[in-house]
């Protein structure tokens, strides 16, 4: 491996996590479309929202991750991606917008009617935005996309049959993992029926995700042939293999209602067959594009890699924090704790709101002639937090009178 | 200077519609991203008095914005995906050539989001989960990340208009310093500075101005009356503040980007002693029907009544942007922000010699409009600073022209964001209506009283 090869794989990390995190989120408002009808199927629109609402900004974040490090690190390849499949990815910003107001708007609704609408809604976009995120992929691995400014074909580049294939097969892993998910938080919750309602599912969606793979064995032998040569003669087939066994895993799991086993060996299934697509991939990205011709100079790679690094180093902690409270269920126990009753007092005695009003002052007239009577640069920066401290100190000057305890 | 770019030229007979829909984009995304930047502050605040306190009546308060909060963030998301799909979509060219350049400041940016996300989601979600001073805590990485977020997406944005820290060598970025290009620019300090004050006047007045518009209603007790006063400070102390640091923006223009501060000000030819002309309409190289200020421009721009300021007629006509557009939109934008800052001085006027709120109803008239026109303001001043920069999309190296897709169908894909934008609005709209009307849960001393007996 190369050091150009190094923002690549964390690109390919975050592909995996947003599968893996955010095609669960997909997947629950998929069964949003489906579930049944009267009390037991509110309940079960009622899970799978409230399973998903605390995380799926974050998840939703590794998309913006992946495309951010392909841009810098391999613009090339960025571009004549989104020039060439502009159809795809609109299709999947536009169900991503519905989907992400279809959430902002839950929290409004006052009747079961109004509640159904909107995850009628998302459940809809829910299916859009994955299907068209797959047949990009598609697009890619079957090499419709060459190198250039909007150089592909405008629709058969993403219509062909491998395409088609691999979006189905998203939103059916999308499903297959949400299902899987919310079983096991069903379970948590000490919810048996919901338990066994996601049971049903998670079982004939991984059937369904199982069989398509195995179709698509077939399609991309027809539509794709080197890609399906690259799939089973090189390193790629152990990928393939693993993925394989852990989903026949997941549906014993599932069967026998082990749920938290199953998360695992699911995430698992899906991250190995992206390893395998990525390992045929290598080292070609696009038609007569190797990763080496496509990569940034090598100074904007040392950036990246750093920044991903150090980013990393703040965000899997506080991820472990979101996903702990989540799962833990410290998320979903209300437990009301108020502060205790204790002797009111004021924000600020008169005196030093005074004070502070004075400051605010003098500090205006600093900024006043730091930022806009004198032309140094550094006399602008004093200038700046002069301005800085008299919006401070004036705000809790102006406040403080006001507000206090009650009565 | 505009040589070959990346991936060659291409024709682009849609050029218009794909700027069209870059600025629809942006519309919608920034006073949201507004909203992202100031309003966990005020959250935060509200939080922080309960705990020094222990006022039942703030962590209602706190409680309730939050849940705004966390809707216009959700919107804030997806209008920025779009945004950022929209570099590919429609400037691939842009991206494919300078992406090694400025891609950075976005990828360091993702991480801000990704902070942004995960503590939003800590703190909306736990409430009464999460002991009182954790809860707190959860939320100070979301005031930072508001920060360090728009930081970055502003840095390009500098870097646009102000490029450095590259050579284009046949079509391609070498000697690429990304560090230096982003962060060590001399033009992203006032637009940082300048940005940030606009999201809490922007949050301040319109926040203010909806708890205004309740008054004028009745609606007016000891928690609207806090709920109003919190945001009003704010915006009250921050508009008189934008104009020196407007100020400061227009000298960096004059100084780095002469032809902008020339579109500005509608100025046809170079000359010294500048005037400023107030209103009027550019036409014939001239503003026509304006009020004019002798001199006042060169001692603006240059602190000095006598310095030349260079006019339009320094580059060719196919290297000037489209003046009345610019002129407006910065009048416009001026115009507002002398206005709410009178608005401000009259409240902090009020405030600190009388020890009140102001009683006059024609005040909080004013409040409830000064929310929509800082909107204005603050898109009038993204106008000023994107369309100014126009033929350029990196300022003096690529042309928009050279940077935008060569993909067919732009009219339906702006057609059919338009419509879905629109959908969003409704959307919003009525979840901010549904939100406002849930019932408040006060013990009945702090309920509302009528107008006329809340002070
Ligand atoms: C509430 C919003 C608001 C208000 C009241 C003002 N501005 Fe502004 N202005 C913005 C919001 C804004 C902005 C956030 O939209 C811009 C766009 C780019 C930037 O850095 O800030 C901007 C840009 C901008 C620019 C162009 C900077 C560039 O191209 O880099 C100038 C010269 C000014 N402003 C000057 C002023 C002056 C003299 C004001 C005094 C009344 C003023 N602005 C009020
Ligand atoms: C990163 C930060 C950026 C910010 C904050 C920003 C801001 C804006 C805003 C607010 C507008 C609306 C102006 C109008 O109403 O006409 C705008 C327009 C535009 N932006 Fe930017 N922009 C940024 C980056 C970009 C990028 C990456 C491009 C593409 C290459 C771009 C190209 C344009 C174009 C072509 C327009 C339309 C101008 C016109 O209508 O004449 N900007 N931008
Ligand atoms: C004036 C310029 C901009 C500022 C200050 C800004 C800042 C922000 C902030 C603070 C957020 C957090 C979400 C929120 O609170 O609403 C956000 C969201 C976002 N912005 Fe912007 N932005 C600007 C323009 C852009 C541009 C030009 C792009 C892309 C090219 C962009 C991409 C995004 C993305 C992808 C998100 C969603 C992040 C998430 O998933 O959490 N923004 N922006």
């Amino acid at each position: 491996m190369h050091f150009y090869d190094l923002p690549l794989v964390f690109a390919g990390i975050g592909l995996v996590l947003y599968t893996v995190l955010a095609g669960a989120d997909f997947g629950a408002g998929f069964w949003q479309l489906f579930p049944g009808r009267g009390k037991p199927g509110e309940r079960i629109r009622e899970h799978a929202h409230h399973a998903m609402a605390p995380v799926w900004e974050a998840n939703h974040v590794w998309l913006i991750f992946v495309i951010t490090v392909i841009w810098t690190a391999y613009p090339i390849v960025f571009a004549s991606v989104a020039s060439t499949l502009t159809v795809p990815f609109l299709i999947a910003a536009l169900g991503i917008v519905l989907r992400g107001t279809a959430y902002a708007t839950r929290s409004g609704s006052a009747s079961s009617r109004e509640t159904a609408a909107i995850d009628t809604v998302l459940a809809a976009s829910s299916i859009l935005a994955p299907f068209a995120l797959g047949t990009m992929v598609g697009a890619i691995a079957s090499r419709r996309v060459p190198v250039g400014n909007a150089a592909g074909a405008l629709w058969a580049s993403w219509t062909s049959p491998t395409s088609i294939l691999i979006g189905v097969l998203a939103v059916a892993t999308s499903a297959y993992l949400a299902a899987v998910y919310l079983a096991a938080d069903a379970r948590r919750l000490e919810q048996a029926d919901l338990a066994a309602a996601f049971r049903r599912r998670a079982l004939a969606a991984g059937v369904c995700a199982g069989a398509v793979a195995v179709a698509g064995i077939a399609v991309v032998h027809g539509d794709a042939h080197p890609l399906y040569e690259r799939l089973l003669h090189t390193d790629a087939i152990a990928g393939l293999m693993l993925s394989v066994l852990a989903g026949g895993a997941t549906l014993v799991l599932v069967g026998r209602s082990r749920f938290e086993a199953a998360r695992v060996t699911a995430a698992l299934a899906v991250a190995a067959m992206i390893a395998g697509w990525a390992i045929a991939q290598n080292p070609i990205l696009l038609p007569g594009l190797t990763i080496a011709a496509a990569a940034a100079p090598h100074d904007t790679l040392v950036c990246v890699v750093v920044a991903i690094v150090a980013g990393g180093v703040i965000l899997f902690p506080s991820l472990g924090l979101l996903f702990r409270l989540v799962l833990i269920g410290q998320l979903d126990h209300a437990s009301p704790q108020t502060l205790a009753p204790r002797t009111p007092r004021a924000v600020l005695s008169a005196s030093r709101a005074g004070l502070l009003a004075r400051l605010a002052g003098a500090s205006f007239l600093i900024g006043l002639g730091c930022l806009t009577i004198a032309d140094a640069r550094w006399a602008h920066l004093i200038g700046v937090f002069g301005l800085l401290g008299f919006g401070i100190a004036g705000f809790f000057a102006l406040v403080a009178d006001e507000l206090g305890p009650a009565g | 200077m505009s040589g070959s770019t990346t991936l060659g030229p291409v024709h682009q007979a849609y050029l218009l519609q794909a700027r069209q829909m870059q600025a629809l984009s942006f519309m919608v995304h920034i006073p949201l991203v507004a909203f992202g930047i100031a309003f966990p502050v005020m959250v935060l605040f509200a939080e922080w008095l309960h705990m020094r306190t222990g006022d039942p009546l703030y962590r209602v308060l706190a409680k309730r914005w939050s849940k705004v909060m966390v809707a216009l963030f959700a919107v804030g998301v997806i209008t920025g995906t779009i945004l950022s799909f929209e570099m590919g979509l429609l400037w691939p060219n842009f991206t494919a050539t300078f992406g090694s350049v400025f891609g950075l400041g976005f990828a360091i940016e993702g991480f801000s989001f990704f902070v942004e996300a995960i503590f939003i989601g800590i703190y909306v979600y736990g409430w009464d989960r999460l002991s009182p001073r954790a809860h707190f805590a959860s939320g100070i990485p979301v005031v930072i990340a508001g920060f360090t977020g728009s930081l970055m997406v502003v840095a390009v944005n500098a870097w646009m208009n102000h490029p450095s820290g590259f050579r284009l060598v046949g079509g391609h970025a070498v000697d690429v310093h990304p560090l230096s290009a982003l962060f060590a620019n001399t033009y992203l300090w006032h637009e940082l500075v300048h940005m940030y004050i606009a999201a809490y006047i922007v949050t301040g007045f319109l926040v203010a101005g909806a708890y205004a518009v309740g008054r004028m209603r009745g609606r007016w007790g000891r928690y609207e009356r806090t709920a109003l006063l919190i945001p009003l400070s704010i915006a009250a102390l921050a508009s008189p503040v934008q104009i020196l640091v407007g100020d400061w923006a227009a000298r960096d223009v004059a100084t780095t980007q002469p032809i902008k501060l020339a579109a500005l000000e509608g100025l046809g030819q170079t000359q010294s002693g500048a005037p400023v002309h107030i209103l009027g309409w550019y036409t014939d190289d001239q503003v026509k029907y304006g009020i004019p200020i002798p001199k006042a421009l060169s001692l603006l721009a240059f602190h000095d009544p006598n310095a030349t300021v260079k006019g339009l007629d320094s580059v060719p006509a196919s290297r000037r942007p489209p003046v009345n557009v610019v002129r407006v939109a910065f009048q416009t934008m001026v115009g507002i922000g002398t206005a709410i800052a009178l608005l401000g001085v009259w409240f902090l006027v009020v405030r600190v010699r009388r020890r009140r709120l102001p009683e006059s109803a024609w005040f909080y008239r004013a409040v409830a409009l000064a929310g929509p026109l800082s909107v204005v303001a603050m898109i009038a001043g993204w106008v000023t600073t994107e369309v100014g920069r126009q033929p350029w999309v990196v300022y003096g190296v690529m042309l928009t022209s050279q940077a935008v897709t060569g993909a067919h169908g732009i009219p339906v894909a702006y057609g059919t964001l338009a419509l879905i934008y629109a959908g969003v609005a409704i959307g919003v709209a009525w979840v901010l209506r549904r939100l406002a009307r849930a019932p408040l849960d006060l013990p009945p001393a702090d309920r509302t009283v009528a107008a006329s007996a809340g002070d």
